[in-house]
């Protein structure tokens, strides 16, 4: 942990978004992670997103449950609204809290215990509601504040600190993800920031349940030899299919790519996202197509990463629910409370 | 780019902005650490060693190294500077020196003692100002028979005789100079020498000249003659004024020239009688030669200073002067960038007044010097002299400060004078002068613990502390007031603390690197970067924060495991040492390079860490 306060004077050529803020205004208080801990790249990672989104740093809701991965929202967004949960219940909270004011950016971080193991109900519910956020998993395969048990996402055969070996079958909450119907599904690296600060800006602009798992190591406990999720092991064995790209809106989109390089995925908000193929088999439209791919990977001990699934026009809970599109809190207490003869009337409809 | 070798003294000493800039490469931020922590004996014997005159330069010196500062480049990009409207500015160097010098004890018995047996070899030092003085200082305690010899009667030169003593006062100049005469040197004052070759004819071993550049430049203009009773050449009667024999002046005083020296004039005519001194320049007020906080403080006495006008004639009545007429000008750039000096057509201005002080450039003069001795001159009346070793064309001949290359300063006439002395001694040994020694480098972790640091490496954005000045009123009354009182040991230590320690760097080792990228995000600068490798431009222009600073050197790392290198641009690092703190394998380091000229005698020592690797338990085991 660091006592000292990161300094707020800054490179004098760093740019300002069209807010006026710097990078460094979407910034928390330094980190008390392990020095060297992925997550803090992940952290550097949404701050970077949320300047380029430029988005109001008080329009974003970030909660989280349990766990070292859940300790990050402090560092990141430091004028943003938080909220810790218990474990492994930030996706109840942030449903409600998405019912009762959906105008909200909801960004929901979590980790491989709090998701996978505590809190996998209430993952699977979150996804198959397609409630609208960003779920961020921090993924390091080990239970670090309780000094590196294996996680449900260890992958089988890997070998702790110690030497032991683990002899069950990992959680694959990407896998999960996809059967459960969200909407956006990704999986990037913490120690590629290229790669993660565009999946993390397309899935704030995703109408949807938006998961990226990423694969975070933990530099106090699962980063040595014979780990899955070290520096070392994803580096060697890290494959990404494709790469994302933001367009400015109503850019003339080049036509100087081969045909089936790239393929352009248009917001709902009205923005491009173009995607950069480097594989050209792998199909992100194509759930089934992407589930065989992943798996026949898994199998090799390849590393799966990039924009693994996107449904354009996808739906959310709000639509599903027929929701009014204020927010609860914007609505005039007529509307809110209409009284004992609305309530009679719908008394009355259900006889 | 390959690899940055850091175990060569100058890429760290580079990285020292302060150091690197000053002539006589001080190690600056190591003395300002020791006035944080209040031990000023130690931050002024430092200085002592590389400056030989902390307390003068303190009150005087050019500073060539607060320009440099990393401070000022690190403060454009404050937030809370932005937001007060404030000018970035460097750490106040010069007047934490003086704080050294002010606050020290009786240091006398750290200085070197005279040599308890005299080597044989005589040397002769023509002038004893800056230079000579740093000469005989060398040369002395190792058994030199030092003689200076000097025109007035008490050691110092220029710094007796042309620094007014509102701004120097005699007891600083005596104690500092008398440091120096005490190594067992004889001072012949009142000796004026005239003749060169009288001089080599009196068996000395080796003849430093340190005579300075004593002529004033006058101005040839129609009146010059008929007024010359109110006419006087800046130098010459600034030195009049201190020895107390010019005790007044007009009322009404014009200076001419935009000077240092002319800045001295028009305060020293101010405290004189002169109650409307202006200070007139040919150029403008931005390109005046003198340093911005010499017109400041001229300013802040009332003192205006008017430009772009170049004089034309002295007015005079039955030999008194009444006035000086000017021509207007502006400045005209032609298409390479050449300023010319263009008369605007607008009437003549004319500025009444009762004395001139001319203070437009001072020559170098040696009549005394024959031309048939082996000495070489120029055409210009210069000596050719070696930039380095200080050398004549005549063995054994040296020069330095003024006398060398023209009107300097005295802190480089004191880095003239310490190559001097190690060419002096060379040279009476027999050995080749060209061959010099290496500094002193000394690379030590400052790990004291998980998170600690043996230096204070939060960052503070206080804006730099004005040196209290005395009431104008009272200081006009009294040329020999000293005008600024110094900092106060709280003020002291406030402005040592805005000093980054440029010279506790970030060390590198890319074997120990995983990449984690922990570094990077926490960088407040965004500094460091992970990247392919390429061509140096190429570099510049990739890192995280574009390296635009051309002058600032990139520290580049062999192969990662990845392929990449990390790359860092020093330009506006703050030596946080956050990276260092956020290393989780120690690949980072802070170390502290300790770098010192060597002076004549000294034995350089080198220490670079042995072990890169095993951090600290190698630095304690060494």
């Amino acid at each position: 942990m660091t006592f000292l306060a990161k300094p707020k004077i800054h490179h004098p050529s760093l740019p300002v978004n069209a807010l006026g803020f710097t990078r460094r205004d979407y910034e928390g208080p330094v980190s008390t992670l392990c020095a060297g801990c992925g997550h803090d790249s992940i952290s550097a990672a949404v701050i970077q997103a949320f300047f380029e989104l430029a988005v109001p740093p008080h329009r974003v809701a970030k909660l989280s449950g349990i766990g070292c991965s859940s300790k990050t929202p402090t560092y990141f967004l430091g004028q943003s609204h938080g909220f810790n949960t218990v474990h492994g219940r930030m996706p109840s909270v942030l449903t409600g809290a998405n019912l009762a004011n959906r105008s909200l950016l909801y960004l929901g971080v979590s980790g491989d215990g709090d998701s996978a193991s505590i809190g996998l109900g209430q993952f699977a519910h979150l996804m198959r509601r397609n409630v609208d956020m960003t779920y961020l998993v921090e993924n390091n395969g080990v239970y670090g504040l309780t000094k590196g048990q294996f996680s449900a996402t260890a992958d089988k055969g890997s070998r702790s600190k110690r030497g032991a070996a683990n002899d069950d079958e990992p959680i694959d909450l990407v896998m999960m993800a996809l059967t459960l119907g969200a909407s956006y599904v990704a999986r990037g690296f913490s120690g590629d920031k290229d790669q993660l600060v565009p999946l993390i800006v397309g899935a704030v602009r995703h109408k949807g349940a938006a998961l990226i798992d990423v694969v975070s190591p933990c530099v106090a406990f699962n980063n040595h030899p014979g780990s899955t999720k070290s520096y070392d092991y994803v580096r060697a064995h890290n494959e990404a299919v494709n790469r994302l790209d933001f367009m400015p809106e109503r850019a003339p989109i080049t036509t100087s790519q081969a045909p089936g390089e790239t393929r352009d995925i248009v917001m709902h908000d009205g923005s491009t996202m173009r995607l950069k193929r480097l594989d050209a088999e792998y199909d992100p439209s194509d759930k089934v197509g992407a589930m065989a791919y992943l798996e026949s990977h898994r199998a090799r001990g390849v590393v799966v990463t990039g924009l693994l699934y996107v449904a354009e026009n996808a739906s959310d809970m709000h639509d599903a629910l027929q929701t009014v599109d204020a927010p609860l809190n914007q609505l005039p207490d007529a509307e809110l409370v209409p009284g004992s003869a609305a309530l009679a009337g719908i008394n009355a409809s259900l006889r | 780019m390959n690899p940055t070798d850091i175990t060569q003294p100058e890429y760290f000493h580079k990285v020292v902005d302060c150091q690197w800039a000053c002539p006589a490469h001080t190690p600056v931020p190591e003395y300002i650490r020791l006035i944080a922590q209040g031990r000023y004996d130690d931050a002024y014997l430092i200085n002592w060693k590389s400056n030989v005159f902390p307390g003068i330069l303190g009150r005087t010196c050019d500073r060539p190294c607060e320009p440099a500062c990393r401070r000022v480049r690190v403060e454009v990009g404050s937030p809370e500077h932005r937001k007060a409207g404030a000018k970035p500015e460097p750490v106040a160097i010069c007047r934490l020196k003086r704080v050294a010098a002010d606050y020290k004890s009786d240091v006398r018995a750290r200085l070197p003692k005279p040599a308890a047996r005299m080597n044989g070899k005589r040397v002769a030092l023509v002038g004893g100002g800056p230079a000579s003085l740093t000469v005989a200082r060398d040369l002395a305690p190792h058994g030199y028979h030092c003689v200076v010899f000097d025109a007035d009667p008490k050691a110092g030169g220029m710094m007796r005789t042309q620094i007014p003593k509102f701004r120097l006062p005699d007891r600083v100049i005596d104690e500092e100079c008398g440091y120096v005469l005490d190594l067992g040197i004889e001072f012949r004052g009142g000796t004026r020498i005239d003749s060169m070759a009288k001089l080599l004819g009196e068996g000395y071993d080796a003849v430093f000249v340190g005579s300075g550049a004593p002529r004033g430049r006058d101005l040839d203009m129609p009146g010059r003659k008929e007024a010359a009773r109110h006419i006087h050449i800046g130098i010459d009667w600034l030195s009049s004024v201190s020895f107390g024999h010019t005790t007044s002046i007009g009322r009404r005083v014009v200076v001419l020239g935009g000077g240092n020296t002319a800045m001295d004039c028009c305060r020293s005519a101010r405290r004189l009688g002169g109650e409307k001194v202006d200070v007139v320049v040919r150029s403008g007020f931005d390109e005046m030669k003198a340093s911005p906080w010499e017109k400041e403080d001229a300013q802040h006495e009332g003192i205006p200073i008017h430009n772009f006008l170049v004089p034309k004639a002295f007015l005079h009545e039955g030999g008194r002067l009444i006035g000086i007429t000017f021509d207007r000008v502006a400045a005209k750039y032609d298409a390479k960038g050449r300023r010319e000096l263009v008369p605007t057509g607008e009437p003549e201005v004319r500025f009444d007044c009762d004395d001139v002080l001319v203070a437009v450039g001072q020559e170098n003069a040696f009549p005394w010097i024959e031309r048939d001795l082996g000495i070489a001159f120029d055409r210009w009346g210069m000596p050719v002299v070696d930039k380095v070793t200080m050398a004549s064309t005549r063995p054994g001949v040296f020069f330095g400060g003024d006398a060398a290359f023209g009107p300097k300063n005295i802190i480089w006439a004191v880095a003239h004078g310490h190559d001097a002395a190690i060419s002096i001694d060379r040279h009476c040994r027999g050995e080749d002068v060209a061959k010099r020694p290496p500094p002193t480098f000394l690379v030590t972790s400052q790990k004291m613990g998980i998170h600690e640091w043996s230096y204070d490496n939060a960052i503070t954005s206080d804006r730099r502390y004005r040196v209290p000045l005395k009431d104008t009123v009272i200081a006009l009354k009294d040329i020999r007031q000293e005008v600024e009182l110094g900092f106060d040991a709280k003020l002291a230590f406030a402005e040592a603390q805005r000093c980054l320690n440029c010279d506790v760097q970030t060390v590198f080792t890319d074997k120990l690197c995983i990449e984690c990228d922990a570094c990077v995000d926490i960088c407040p600068m965004d500094c460091i970067t992970f990247t392919a490798n390429g061509d140096e431009a190429d570099l510049r222009a990739r890192l995280r924060a574009p390296a635009a600073n051309l002058a600032q050197d990139l520290y580049v790392s062999g192969a990662l495991a990845s392929r990449r290198v990390m790359a860092k641009d020093e330009d506006v690092c703050l030596h946080c040492g956050l990276c260092a703190e956020r290393c989780p394998t120690g690949a980072w380091d802070m170390k502290k390079s300790f770098i010192e000229m060597s002076h004549c005698g000294d034995t350089p020592r080198i220490r670079l860490p042995k072990r890169e690797s095993a951090g600290i338990a190698a630095e304690a085991a060494e």
